[in-house]
């Protein structure tokens, strides 16, 4: 059975829920409507589905559009080879979604890495700790409002380094400010 | 009172032991028990290979309870990513598995190749190639592995036997990009030069040479007594943790889980290959090291019949292309550049915007040596990546060891992070 017949399944099991899979290079992907729900039809695509292995959870920030937050999964069956995405949207107001830790246990570091680096809670995790980040830093820093300068925290010498396009990379420049040192993307906020 | 923990001994011989003595009365338990020690690991010692901290509580010797501590090396290479164009992002690849360099810049550029729908057009030179790079990659990173495994657990011979045949590969990779250590040897839609003359005549120099080194190695170790008391039955995964956590590479294939990305989900020319997975059998750190020594075998199997099959041959005689010809992924070359029009645009366009990319998702995990390397690409359109997520093998490998750890004693901590080779600036990214 391929990943759109799986998935198909899916869409049949749990109706509205599950929007028909769309496929771009070869991958299947499908939309959760309510995030809520996202452990039962995790549940059943580990059970029935036969989808054993959990690759990688990440996160997306759509800002400045609502929803928010996007959170993918994806997962893959080591008997079938094939893999599904699953993709939840999370608002803002909510940044909060249940775990999928009783499903697979690699999800554990995966979602605590996504509540470091995104803010996005996991309801359920037993230790939903910072991970990269030390424990007590103010910030989120894969937040599209967040600068790649990074912003000044208790440590100051640590996750913040001056805007200085001639002091190292990333060596980019966008279109619009008068000078060189406009147009690095560091000194730029969100906003402007 | 102090709570009375029960914890599994994974170690054959502690469990012999404990069911020898008989458990005294209730009473003497609690003096027997004391008290508990926290023991920081790291995270600066030699045996975590870097910066990883494990914060282990001990009874006497045996952990009860490990807390892992990463993130010592976290530099914002995601972060780094949304802000470039993806060409800009190869050299930040190198320092992901700074083992394996060439493996993981073939993983990034498959994986912005497959966003831009060309990832099985590859010109067939390109692709062996690029197998070449990921293979000597492995048996560098797996030579590494396996000699400082050995040390950790005291034969330090082995480092040296397999340091000196990496020093080998690091001069193949200077001759290849002029680099040893940071390659950046892959480009969007191809490599950045052909193989220099000569430079396959001495891959298959060294490949014949470093048989002998792993053989040499094996008689040094495989039935060493004292390697195989320190490894055997220690650090044991079963199947079904080991898919749970989501191991990946050596680490899960050698708890006997069939599970290889380039069998599984083939990619560039590994079709038309022949070569077996090695499997372990019971999981534990010697099934690991038995693993990582045979995927050197194969690796050296695989490279054999890519320069024997090569297209162009050695040398490149006929002239095989190996960058996709398509100017707008591709820079033209510099002659060209300064003489025609087209080539120009395309060149001002390449440098300044970035590969146009299409809108939309894609993932693609490499077999990478420590693992599934995966990249998770989310673009809505041209040169930079919204949102591009790195699932790191070492990663995702040491979210079991505060799961593994309790019941060992705290001497087996050096041989199972030993056996996990797991290289923290993939981890912290």
């Amino acid at each position: 059975m391929n990943s759109t017949e799986l998935a198909n399944r899916l869409h049949t099991k749990f109706g509205e829920l599950v929007s028909t899979p769309t496929e771009f290079r070869g991958e299947v992907s499908v939309k959760v409507a309510d995030a809520e729900r996202i452990v039962e039809v995790c549940a059943f695509a580990k059970k029935e589905l036969g989808f054993d292995y959990l690759v990688d959870v990440s996160s997306l920030d759509n800002y400045d559009e609502d929803p928010r937050w996007t959170v993918v999964y994806h997962l893959y069956g080591i008997a079938s080879k094939q893999y599904l995405r699953l993709s939840v949207s999370v608002t803002e107001e909510k940044s909060e979604l249940p775990t999928v830790i009783n499903a697979w246990r690699t999800a554990d570091w995966h979602e605590r890495e996504i509540y470091d680096m995104m803010g996005i809670r996991f309801r359920g995790h037993p230790d939903l700790r910072r991970i990269l980040m030390w424990e007590g830093y103010p910030y989120f820093p894969l937040r599209k409002d967040f600068p790649l300068a990074g912003k000044p925290s208790d440590l100051p010498e640590v996750a913040f380094s001056k805007a200085a396009p001639l002091e190292g990379g990333p060596f980019v420049t966008a279109p619009g400010g008068k000078d060189s040192i406009e147009r690095e993307p560091r000194v730029r906020t969100p906003e402007n | 009172m102090p709570e009375v923990q029960e914890i599994t001994i994974r170690d054959t011989a502690a469990q012999a032991q404990t069911a020898a003595q008989s458990l005294p009365p209730a009473e003497d338990l609690q003096d027997m028990q004391g008290e508990k020690m926290v023991l920081n690991m790291g995270p600066s010692h030699p045996s975590t290979h870097g910066v990883l901290r494990i914060v282990l509580e001990l009874d006497g010797e045996i952990i009860t309870k490990a807390i892992p501590d990463v993130g010592y090396l976290h530099r914002g290479d995601e972060k780094i990513a949304e802000n470039m164009t993806y060409t800009q992002f190869i050299p930040y690849t190198d320092r992901l598995d700074y083992l394996a360099p060439l493996a993981n810049n073939v993983a990034y550029a498959l994986a912005v190749e497959k966003l831009l729908g060309i990832h099985d057009k590859l010109p067939p030179r390109c692709q062996y190639i690029r197998v070449i790079c990921a293979e000597l990659a492995r048996v560098s990173s797996h030579l590494l592995g396996v000699g400082c495994f050995a040390m950790d657990v005291g034969a330090m011979t082995v480092f040296l036997l397999t340091f000196t045949e990496r020093e080998k590969i690091y001069n193949l990779a200077e001759a290849l990009s002029g680099a040893r250590f940071t390659t950046s040897y892959t480009r969007i839609g191809g490599v950045s030069r052909d193989t220099p003359p000569g430079w396959c005549a001495a891959v298959r120099k060294f490949i014949n040479e470093v048989v002998v080194n792993i053989d040499e190695v094996e008689t040094l170790l495989t039935r060493n007594k004292i390697w195989v008391d320190r490894t055997k039955d220690v650090g044991v995964i079963s199947r079904a943790d080991a898919i749970d956590f989501g191991l990946s590479g050596p680490n899960l294939r050698g708890c006997g889980v069939n599970y290889d990305l380039r069998k599984d989900q083939p990619y560039l020319c590994y079709k038309d290959l022949q070569f077996d997975v090695p499997l372990g059998e019971v999981g534990d750190c010697y099934d690991r090291y038995l693993v990582r020594m045979e995927e050197m075998r194969q690796s050296v199997r695989l490279l054999h019949q890519c320069l024997d099959k090569i297209p162009g041959g050695f040398d490149n005689a006929s002239k095989e292309p190996v960058n996709v010809a398509d100017g707008k992924i591709v820079l033209p070359p510099k002659s060209k550049v300064m003489s025609s029009m087209e080539e120009l645009i395309h060149q001002f366009m390449l440098v300044t915007q970035g590969v146009n990319c299409p809108p939309g998702e894609v993932y693609f995990g490499h077999e990478n040596p420590k693992g599934e390397l995966g990249f998770y690409i989310n673009s809505r359109g041209g040169g930079t990546p919204y949102r591009m997520k790195i699932r790191s093998p070492s990663f995702v490998n040491l979210s079991i060891l505060s799961h593994l750890l309790p019941g060992h004693m705290m001497s087996d901590t050096v041989s199972i992070l030993g056996s996990f080779d797991f290289v923290m600036g993939e981890c912290d990214r």
